[in-house]
């Protein structure tokens, strides 16, 4: 079964004289364990696809199926418990609360689900460790540097084993050498932990390390093909 | 399943973190509550104190004036004629049992000699009814008695400022004293009563026996003649129908035609209570009602810095939003946030309104009276502003679509 499927999705937005359609009959399966990359220029509706498979957002006409579940029925809190239990976010700003430790932040979808505080602090010691963020946990957002807030980002949505991440733009405001490392951690997460990536980027450097590219153009998708060959990675440049 | 002890630490911290605003929030309420509290006090300690002076009068009681007479179509003014008889005022003991005692007064001012000192006063001529209509208390000595009344003898009960003024701290029981040249022999002092309602020194006074009044000190025209009789009912809500009896047993003691003025006129002292108690009742409100708008203003300002801190946090409930957060983990952030805001500014200012009261109270030396009524109303109305204005703007917020409360910019 599909782990996210979209029947002739619509996103209609009505700015001024003529409604904008930012998403114009988008269907498109994508399978548990797949690493997708969605590309496209900007305005071609790439991003709002993805905050509705993110239970961000909700379509104007269509189904969005997540996980053989249909999304368009359930409540706000439904959805807020799918966000927080099926999908971990990761964002072109970051979008760490500021402010606020690594640590703490990491914790927040733990909280959510009414963890214990002992327990969320040992399995967000042990994300921001696995990530390369030890020793790191008491800084604040403002006193790391884009890679590692991307990580502590990435901690966070790995931290309720969230089968799906969705990325959109994570390395946008990184630099290239940045971002390299943190595509090779998503490709790890991938290959390693089965972890279903659905990335959107502009960048082909970046959709190279995906093993299928969607093109979307005004709101449609215009091609959807694999993506060979397989992506290098480079073991020694990562800390574990 | 909403965390509340861990929401609360949330709560906390963001006040912390943003010590300044939440300062000048929580400044407005200590303002607010801190003025409703002292005004309030200020005003109920006013209303306090003419109620311990109205029942230092004595409560409960009808006084009984001699009124105008016409005589001949010449209406004469108040109190002209000498109506009043200590005769009546045995009869309205005798013929109105709602009545508990009455007391018939002759006064006037009269100077007074012990040894070399000397002191003018007021001299009250009465019965012993005298001591139970003015709920007058003896700390030495005893009061007069009907025996003294009947004999007219020259005995005194003196006041304290008329004791301080003859005596120093001299014990004057069994003294002599001269009331208009005549010795009178002490037998008694009374408790101190303090000031009255208009200010008169109620302590500088001496009571001795109405016949010895009339007979040696005010020597009237008219024998038996008193200037009013006070009155004491048993239960206040017989006052208004005593006082109809009064009217009746008075016409018809002196000979009063159907169509004929009263000669007499009686006054209602419970009125006159319930009138200055009013008055100091509009005054609390008053003032009030002034502190009332300083706590409003502070309202205005919680809600100000609240949609502020809540539009600022935008994006902030948006990512709570992205990683799961519930409508009502939203809502519940921010009315607790709201709630510590508004209930530590409360309790601040609780603390400075009682201060403040005490610290009027010491240097305007007006008696002020916190009331535990004013402080949970102040304390409860900015708990309800905090509430209200901290939770609309989040209520709003919960509302919005997790990828608009994250874009907001």
């Amino acid at each position: 079964m599909a782990l996210i499927e979209t029947k002739d999705l619509y996103k209609i937005y009505d700015v001024g004289e003529s409604p904008v359609h930012a998403l114009d009959g988008v269907s498109v399966g994508i399978e548990p364990g797949e690493f997708v990359a969605i590309m496209g220029p900007s305005g071609s509706g790439k991003s709002t696809f993805m905050n509705i498979i993110g239970c961000l957002d909700q379509p104007t006409r269509g189904q969005y199926f997540l996980g053989g579940i249909e999304t368009g029925r359930l409540s706000r809190d439904d959805l807020a418990a799918i966000r927080n239990e099926k999908i971990g976010f990761v964002f072109q700003g970051f979008n760490l609360l500021p402010r606020t430790s690594a640590i703490e932040n990491v914790e927040l979808p733990m909280f959510y689900r009414s963890m214990p505080q002992g327990e969320r602090q040992k399995k967000a010691e042990a994300a921001l460790k696995r990530l390369g963020l030890a020793g790191r946990e008491h800084h604040h957002p403002n006193q790391l540097s884009g890679g590692q807030q991307q990580r502590v980002a990435i901690a966070r949505a790995l931290v309720n084993d969230a089968p799906l991440i969705l990325a959109d733009e994570p390395t946008g405001n990184l630099d290239t050498k940045t971002s390299i490392e943190i595509m090779e951690l998503m490709v790890r997460l991938n290959r390693d932990d089965h972890i279903t990536i659905v990335l959107v980027t502009h960048e082909y450097d970046i959709a190279a390390f995906s093993r299928r590219i969607i093109h979307f153009l005004d709101g449609r998708i215009v091609s959807d093909e694999p993506n060979v060959p397989e992506p290098q990675i480079h073991e020694d440049r990562v800390t574990p | 399943m909403i965390n509340i002890p861990d929401t609360l630490k949330i709560s906390l911290r963001a006040i912390r973190i943003n010590k300044m605003r939440s300062g000048l929030t929580m400044l407005g309420i200590i303002i607010g509550v801190g003025s409703v509290i002292a005004m309030l006090a200020v005003g109920t300690g006013a209303s306090e104190k003419i109620k311990t002076q109205l029942a230092g009068m004595g409560t409960n009681l009808l006084l009984v004036h001699p009124g105008s007479t016409t005589s001949g179509g010449l209406r004469m003014g108040m109190g002209s004629q000498p109506t009043l008889t200590k005769d009546d005022a045995d009869a309205i003991l005798r013929e109105i049992p709602k009545v508990q005692d009455v007391a018939p007064v002759l006064s006037g001012a009269a100077q007074v000699v012990y040894g070399n000192q000397n002191w003018s006063t007021g001299v009250y001529g009465s019965t012993p009814g005298i001591f139970v209509v003015r709920d007058l208390m003896l700390i030495a000595g005893r009061s007069f008695t009907e025996q003294d009344v009947r004999s007219a003898t020259k005995v005194a009960v003196l006041g304290q400022t008329v004791v301080t003024n003859l005596f120093g701290s001299a014990n004057p029981v069994g003294q002599v004293i001269r009331i208009k040249k005549l010795p009178f022999t002490v037998i008694g002092v009374l408790a101190e009563k303090g000031q009255s309602m208009q200010g008169q020194d109620q302590d500088d006074i001496i009571y001795i026996p109405v016949t010895t009044a009339q007979k040696k000190i005010f020597g009237t025209a008219f024998p038996g003649m008193v200037r009013n009789i006070m009155v004491k009912v048993r239960n206040a809500h017989d006052l208004n129908a005593v006082e109809n009896e009064l009217n009746n047993l008075l016409r018809q003691r002196h000979r009063i035609g159907p169509r004929e003025d009263n000669d007499f006129q009686v006054r209602n002292l419970t009125d006159m209570m319930q009138m200055a108690e009013q008055s100091a009742r509009v005054m609390t409100l008053l003032l009030g009602a002034i502190a009332s708008v300083s706590l409003l203003v502070g309202g205005i300002g919680i809600m100000n810095i609240m949609l502020v801190s809540v539009t600022e946090r935008t994006r902030e409930i948006g990512i709570r939003m992205a990683v799961g957060a519930k409508t009502w983990d939203i809502r519940l952030q921010f009315i607790i946030e709201a709630l510590t805001l508004s209930l530590m500014g409360g309790i601040i200012g609780i603390v400075l309104g009682i201060a403040g009261a005490t610290i009027l109270s010491a240097l305007a030396g007006w008696t002020t009276v916190v009331s535990p009524l004013s402080i949970l109303l102040a304390f409860g109305f900015s708990a309800l502003v905090g509430i209200f204005f901290g939770f609309y703007p989040a209520y709003k917020a919960s509302l919005l679509n997790p990828i608009d409360a994250l874009r907001y910019e």
